[in-house]
């Protein structure tokens, strides 16, 4: 509330015409339902957030990008929701195994699943998502080197996965291995300023949310609708890749998808979404 | 991407005269012709170049397609029906491929 107070006061400084963009910058009071299945796209802020609520990116976006997401026939996102089903369907590797061979029907073996994760991986001792798990599932059970960061049948494996999730409330469990310590330094990260424009994950997301950064409404950087599909691109944008090109326009050097660094953002940035719906995939600017 | 897929909704029945909304998506790349790549060669262009819809035979709608469509292009459009029959879609690509579906409706 104080915010928005001193942001009508330094419109009215500057000039009157300020005024008006800033009061259309509100996030829209709207419920997103997909299909038919209401999503929770607003829900009350975990513990030891500075929000009342959490809002998820879709109530940031434009009319148009709204009613994409909102109809799964239009969602070009869709796409490569059918694709993933195909790889998963796909017997491939030394074993001759396809992801269905063990977990059959994603649709039952993956309902909610994804919505828990970063979850703890005991092997390897860290935190690991849904792309480091199927990597997992390759190299351990499938005979095969784990994708390439990015590549398309990650994008699209993953967004298959994460979508038979869609609608269940992201919740992470703490309390597994060390998540705690990896949650820790994912906060650090997300307060610590990088680059030479001197920004932190917070400066835009947290300060200033709600307003304008030149033309994009800055939203609170959630990652309940990841992998979304990103009108700018024309496709599929993993988390990984959004973080980096964050840091990158800080102009920071930026880490390495699934470096410990941004496992740990990971962590911390899912579980501030805690309650979201997933949105998988989700439509942005 | 792998090889285009279209997909298309169509209502599975309506009544005689009834104003429907089509609605079409098929996955491409719709590479412009335009970008270059690491070497600064040029990307050939390879995008869907026309699209058409015809009905038990006779055209509904046709559109030629350029390259500044975006990807995955996505193509919404109303037909009245009289009678029962079938949607006919096709993309053509620059490369001279044809992708086709179809659609059953039926008219009561």
């Amino acid at each position: 509330m104080n915010r928005k107070l001193a942001a009508i006061g330094a419109g009215a400084v500057l000039a009157c015409a300020l005024a008006l963009p800033a009061a259309l910058a509100e996030p829209v009071e709207e419920t997103l339902s997909i299909d038919g299945v209401e999503m929770t796209t607003r829900t009350k802020a975990a513990e030891g957030l500075p929000f009342d609520d959490v809002l998820s990116g879709w109530l940031f976006r434009e009319a148009e990008t709204r009613a994409l997401e909102a109809d799964s026939f239009e969602n070009p996102g869709m796409l490569y929701v059918e694709r993933g089903e195909e790889i998963w369907n796909t017997v491939e590797g030394a074993a001759g195994k396809s992801c269905a061979s063990c977990h059959d029907d994603a649709a039952e073996s993956m309902a909610g699943v994804a919505a828990h994760y970063p979850t703890w991986d005991a092997d390897s001792e860290r935190p690991i998502n849904i792309e480091l798990q199927i990597d997992k599932c390759r190299v351990e059970q499938m005979g095969l080197e784990p994708y390439k960061f990015d590549a398309g049948e990650q994008k699209a494996l993953t967004t298959f996965i994460k979508h038979q999730s869609l609608g269940e409330p992201v919740e992470l469990d703490l309390g597994e291995g060390q998540m705690q310590s990896w949650w820790e330094h994912g906060k650090e990260r997300y307060y610590l300023r990088t680059g030479q424009l001197n920004l932190a994950c917070a400066s835009c997301h947290e300060a200033n949310s709600g307003q304008h950064i030149r033309a994009d409404h800055l939203s609170q950087g959630q990652a309940n609708g990841f992998p979304t599909y990103r009108l700018k691109q024309a496709n599929m944008v993993s988390l990984h890749n959004r973080f980096r090109g964050c840091i990158r326009d800080t102009r920071a050097e930026f880490p390495d998808a699934f470096s410990d660094e941004l496992m740990a953002l990971e962590v911390y940035v899912t579980w501030r979404g805690t309650g979201l719906s997933v949105e998988t995939p989700a439509v942005r600017q | 991407m792998a090889t285009p897929k279209p997909r298309v909704k169509v209502p599975k029945s309506a009544a005689a005269g009834e104003v429907i909304t089509i609605k079409t998506l098929i996955s491409h790349e719709m590479e412009s012709g335009q970008r270059k790549d690491k070497q600064g060669d040029t990307i050939p262009r390879k995008i869907i170049n026309k699209f058409t819809c015809d009905f038990n035979g006779q055209p509904v709608f046709s559109c030629d397609i350029d390259p500044a469509i975006s990807a995955n292009p996505y193509f919404e459009f109303n037909a009245k029906v009289a009678e029962s029959g079938t949607f006919k879609f096709a993309w053509v690509d620059d490369d001279g491929s044809v992708y086709e579906t179809e659609k059953q409706i039926e008219v009561k």
